[in-house]
């Protein structure tokens, strides 16, 4: 029984002088719960269209999206999102931003520190509680956006480009801790990323998407996100077929980014 | 202009002093610390203490210095005080001479010149005596008691000796001695390069003035009743415009239809000065209390209301996405997110509004006021009472430097985190 189950998707934006742009044409994909998938591809591919269209920020042209049996209509506590930044209350500390959540559904007091106090310790925060958000590094900020993610136990998390702008040395470690938290947890999660290692180490399965129309253009299943739990991540790197399919993808990409400027050239 | 060059002389000199003093105390020099100033980069200079303070003793030393001051142990050259004397030497039509002696005392500033005699001496031309007004020339009728006048042809070729015709100028060390065109002397006495008080009382006359009228008051009501009020007009002008224009702020920052509809209004209004509303505001609500808390919350509604406005609109849209993410309803989106969001922006509306106002207050008493701190002033400016004037300006000053700093520390308490999202 697929959890979510995308069809038929499409998302046409008409621009304000006349033209439109075709973000998704014919987006058609499912997933099991429990799957993690990252979402790969150029950029104007469509990827973050496909995680607002997921999230219901945006309400697609054509075609639908269901998460256990009902379609989606808009924002909902079910499916949680991690931005890559900035999506954190300044006027809360740590504690009340991971709240926040069971805060609003109007979960007593006592119950929401129980959440809170679990889950800051599964992301290593549990001595930062009451610190203010902007007293923490970039990657511990990170940390709390799972955090506060998770203790409204959705269904589906969407991640976009979450440790997007992060340093290398954090990123990985941040790596680890997703894989980590994907495994003990049991969600399903939806990642979008630039980065072709980060899409393989976190992908159990794998989507490249191709822009103009905005597409799927390959999908991948894949061992590594399973390696890679409770494990070095660069022993992962260099496991057997890892560099294989990084070239693959990658080659993949550049084409179709040469192709864009290819275009765009003509054009001009 | 002479000021201008001691406070440059001062300003470099001090410079110079202070720099030579601490490259001996710390020999280490780096480059790390030379930033260069940036737009927008506050941090990148950080204000010396030492000039600072420097700079507020400049201000009190040439103030002192130029003045007179008591408690100041140098100053500028003053006016000549006392007692002073010069010869003319008068030629009789019969082409004989005789010398007489000018006696002159000047009074200090502010003081009358009392009149004296002298023993007229011998000769035709007879000795003077002169009480001259402080710091300004006067004629001296020196041959109203000679033998011969003027009118008989007589006519000064001397004065110390020193040859002088008509418009001609002589200096005698204590002033100066100049022949009208008539023949007549005009003596004045030397200036310095002190202020006459009626243009700049001394520090410590100011400081009197302080005391004087913080126990007499001034104009039937106490200094603290004249400051307080001012001080209540721009509380009660700002709340009345923080109440109306939050929530109009907020409206237009959520809404399509009131931005469209009240942003021609807030456009329009907010470039107009405060000031320029005055005459209307008296013409429409008097000019008294009513009209001046309406010309204030007319001052403070417009910043409040973009302020507001402003705060609204820079939610980062991923806040308000997440919080839709997490489960929150648009009323808790607003209670949760976007009025904490927008309070960084309305506290620095809110200081700004209050300066704007302050400053609005002064002006619209300088109108017509029974009390305040620009009543006071424009009323001692009435009977030439500099030092109360220079009063008030420095009293309105402290106010609105101490209004600014609370807004700060209250800023700091209420929104630590603004700036650092």
């Amino acid at each position: 029984m697929p959890e979510l189950d995308i069809v038929d998707l499409s998302m046409r934006f008409d621009l304000p002088n006349g033209s439109s742009v075709q973000a998704l044409k014919d987006v058609s994909l499912s997933l099991k719960e429990g799957e993690l998938m990252s979402v790969l591809g150029p950029s104007g591919c469509g990827k973050t269209t496909l995680l607002n269209i997921l999230a219901g920020f945006l309400a697609p042209t054509s075609g639908k999206v269901e998460l256990n049996g009902h379609i989606v209509e808009g924002p909902d506590a079910e499916r949680g999102m991690v931005f890559q930044k900035g999506a954190l209350f300044e006027w809360m500390n740590v504690r009340d931003n991971v709240e926040f959540g069971p805060r609003m559904k109007g979960m007593p007091k006592a119950e929401r520190e129980k959440i809170s106090d679990h889950l800051l310790e599964v992301v290593g925060l549990q001595d930062f509680k009451e610190k203010a958000v902007y007293e923490l590094s970039g990657g511990m900020q990170q940390r709390v956006a799972l955090a506060r993610c998770l203790a409204n136990e959705p269904d589906v998390i969407l991640m976009d480009e979450p440790l997007g702008a992060l340093d290398a040395l954090t990123r990985e470690k941040m790596q680890g801790l997703v894989l980590k938290l994907w495994k003990e947890t049991g969600k399903t999660i939806i990642l979008i990323t630039h980065s072709v290692e980060e899409a393989l180490l976190l992908g159990e399965r794998l989507i490249v998407m191709a822009p103009r129309p905005g597409r799927i253009h390959r999908e991948y299943n894949l061992p590594f996100a399973e390696r890679g739990v409770n494990a070095d991540l660069r022993d992962v790197k260099k496991s057997e077929g890892f560099a294989e399919k990084r070239d693959e993808i990658l080659s993949m990409i550049w084409e179709m980014e040469e192709e864009i400027m290819g275009r765009t050239e003509q054009v001009a | 202009m002479i000021v201008l060059l001691f406070y440059l002389g001062l300003f470099g000199g001090a410079f110079f002093i202070v720099y030579a003093m601490r490259r001996g105390l710390q020999s280490r020099q780096d480059f790390t610390s030379l930033k260069t100033v940036t737009f927008g980069d506050e941090s990148a200079v950080r204000a010396d203490r030492a000039a600072s303070i420097i700079s507020v003793v400049v201000i009190f030393l040439i103030w002192g210095a130029f003045t007179g001051s008591k408690i100041m142990p140098i100053h500028v050259p003053g006016p000549f005080v006392g007692e002073t004397q010069f010869t003319y030497t008068l030629e009789h039509p019969d082409g004989s001479t005789d010398d007489a002696t000018v006696f002159v005392r000047v009074p200090a500033f502010g003081e009358e010149a009392e009149s004296f005699e002298v023993e007229p001496g011998t000769g035709f031309a007879k000795d003077v005596a002169f009480a001259a007004p402080a710091g300004r020339s006067s004629t001296i009728l020196f041959d109203k008691n000679d033998e011969v006048t003027r009118s008989d042809g007589a006519k000064i070729i001397a004065i110390n000796g020193t040859a002088i015709g008509p418009d001609d100028t002589v200096d005698t060390g204590d002033g100066s001695v100049s022949l009208t065109g008539k023949g007549a002397i005009s003596f004045t006495p030397k200036q310095g390069l002190q202020m006459n008080p009626i243009w700049l009382p001394a520090p410590e006359t100011v400081v009197a003035r302080f005391f004087e009228i913080a126990s007499e008051g001034y104009q039937n009501f106490s200094l603290w009743q004249h400051l307080g009020w001012s001080l209540l007009r721009v509380i009660a002008g700002f709340v009345a415009g923080a109440i109306v224009g939050i929530p109009l702020g907020y409206a237009m920052g959520l809404s399509g239809w009131f931005r469209g509809w009240f942003d021609p209004i807030v456009e329009f209004m907010r470039p107009v000065p405060p000031l320029a509303l005055i005459p209307l505001v008296i013409i429409w609500f008097g000019i008294w209390e009513t009209g001046k808390i309406v010309l204030l919350f007319l001052a403070a509604l417009w910043i409040m209301t973009i302020a507001a406005r402003a705060g609204v609109s820079g939610v980062n849209i991923s806040k308000i996405h997440a919080a839709y993410s997490l489960g929150a309803s648009k009323w808790q989106i607003m209670r949760h997110v976007i009025v904490p969001n927008s309070l960084p922006e309305i506290f620095t509306g809110a200081r700004v509004a209050m300066g704007v106002c302050w400053g609005t207050v002064v002006a619209a008493e300088l109108v017509a006021a029974q009390k305040g701190a620009g009543m006071m002033i424009i009323a001692a400016s009435k009977f030439q009472l500099t030092d109360i004037v220079i009063m008030g300006i420095v009293l309105i000053g402290i106010i609105g430097y101490g209004i600014d700093i609370l807004m700060r520390k209250a800023e700091n308490i209420l929104v630590p985190w603004k700036g650092r999202s």
